[in-house]
């Protein structure tokens, strides 16, 4: 099975949610940590490195000598790329998608393609967990070309299931990331500002296809909304967690809420049933 | 000397638009002839991503010598220094009131960016 593990307002709990599921299931689990801009499973993990790489995308280059100012390249370019620059292309790096639409085309072959590395995957093992994780460059803005290999080496691993902990938003690095998911879990606080991004993650999800469910999070915070908005609207709640100062102190010592009060896997076992539920329900259709 | 001003319509008593990239329009000012035509940034606009990028090649294909704007951001400002356009930065009110504050000496030229870019 694969989920995905999502949220529209940032730092409701999704590596929470991520760890706690992976620490409570007995099959062999893959985590893979795509929120690349910010990836967290680790500190909560602690897994010994398996293995690192370097990940690059191919960005084209300009042989000077070569280029004739005929500003095909510039043409082709979806993403606004290259501008003509004193009769010749100016390469904005940050902007280019690696289409080699430029490199194909150019009539001169003054492109070449060049590696522009993006960042770096790690691999961390703890007991039967594997942890593929992303980590963006600083200062990098491609975070899906990162992600897209993130998946392809979880897919790599020995597993069970694979448990996606995906960047907050509705933007292309979360569509990317669940993109494929058996079922998608939202992560959501009730509050004014919680509910209102869990709409926007909501119509996004609907707009890709695939079943999820809601987990609240730190619940007695805020007020009922969320709740009465899951009900209204035939969402189902797959688990209520407390906002409880003991959940926060474990937290905040970067330790996995299962490992340290054991009853709480029943209530990420009986989120687990109803997921199985979930895709055992959109199967059917 | 070719001025363009950021503008959000098509009058110099228009009000002075403070984005580059995503400006409604361009307003390019000629001082020695004290004409200006309007270029319509549409196109940009609507752009999912790259909108600085390409109104910095507008300025350039229309070979301005300097630009008045609000904003500039890290991508746009790259191609635009490049290029060795003047930049000057304003929060004017309208397009004549940048324009004059111009011609006074009033603005000070940008050296950089000065705002952080977007990501889609």
């Amino acid at each position: 099975m694969r989920i995905s593990c999502t949220s529209g307002k940032g730092g409701t709990g999704k590596t929470f949610v991520t760890l706690n599921l992976a620490r409570t299931l007995k099959d062999r689990v893959t985590i893979l940590d795509c929120d690349v801009e910010e990836p967290n499973c680790n500190l909560f993990l602690q897994g010994e490195k398996a293995s690192s790489e370097r990940f690059s995308v191919l960005v084209p280059q300009l042989i000077e000598d070569k280029c004739t100012g005929c500003r095909i390249c510039a043409d082709v370019c979806e993403f606004n790329a290259i501008v003509m620059l004193g009769g010749k292309p100016y390469i904005m790096e940050d902007l280019c998608h690696s289409c080699a639409a430029c490199s194909i085309l150019c009539p001169e072959k003054a492109l070449i393609e060049v590696d522009n590395p993006l960042g770096d995957i790690h691999h961390y093992q703890k007991d039967s967990i594997h942890l593929i994780e992303g980590r963006l460059d600083i200062g990098k803005a491609l975070a899906v070309p990162l992600i897209r290999h993130v998946k392809k080496r979880g897919l790599e691993t020995t597993y069970d299931h694979l448990i996606l902990d995906s960047p907050p938003g509705t933007s292309c690095p979360m569509v990317w990331t669940i993109d494929e998911s058996d079922v998608v879990i939202l992560v959501a606080e009730s509050t004014a500002f919680g509910l209102h991004d869990l709409q926007l993650a909501i119509a996004t999800i609907q707009e890709v296809g695939l079943p999820y469910g809601v987990v609240i999070n730190k619940e007695g915070m805020g007020d009922d909304r969320v709740e009465i908005y899951c009900h209204e609207n035939n969402i189902p709640i797959l688990a209520k967690i407390p906002f409880d100062r003991e959940i926060a102190i474990i937290v905040s010592e970067s330790k996995i809420l299962v490992d340290e009060k054991p009853e709480y896997k029943k209530l990420f076992e009986s989120m687990w049933e109803q997921m199985l539920l979930l895709k055992e329900h959109s199967d059917g259709n | 000397m070719k001025v363009a001003i950021t503008s959000t319509g098509e009058l110099l008593t228009s009000a002075f638009d403070t984005r580059f990239g995503r400006a409604a329009k361009f307003i390019i000012y000629d001082t020695k002839e004290k004409s200006f035509i309007v270029l319509d940034n549409k196109e940009q606009v609507d752009s999912p991503s790259g909108a600085g990028v390409q109104a910095a090649q507008v300025m350039i294909n229309n070979k301005v010598d300097a630009l008045i704007t609000g904003h500039l951001g890290p991508k746009a400002g790259k191609v635009i220094f490049a290029a060795g356009i003047e930049v000057y930065q304003t929060d004017a009110e309208s397009v004549e009131q940048a324009l004059a504050m111009y011609t006074s000496k009033a603005l000070k030229p940008l050296k950089g960016s000065n705002v952080d870019g977007q990501w889609v």
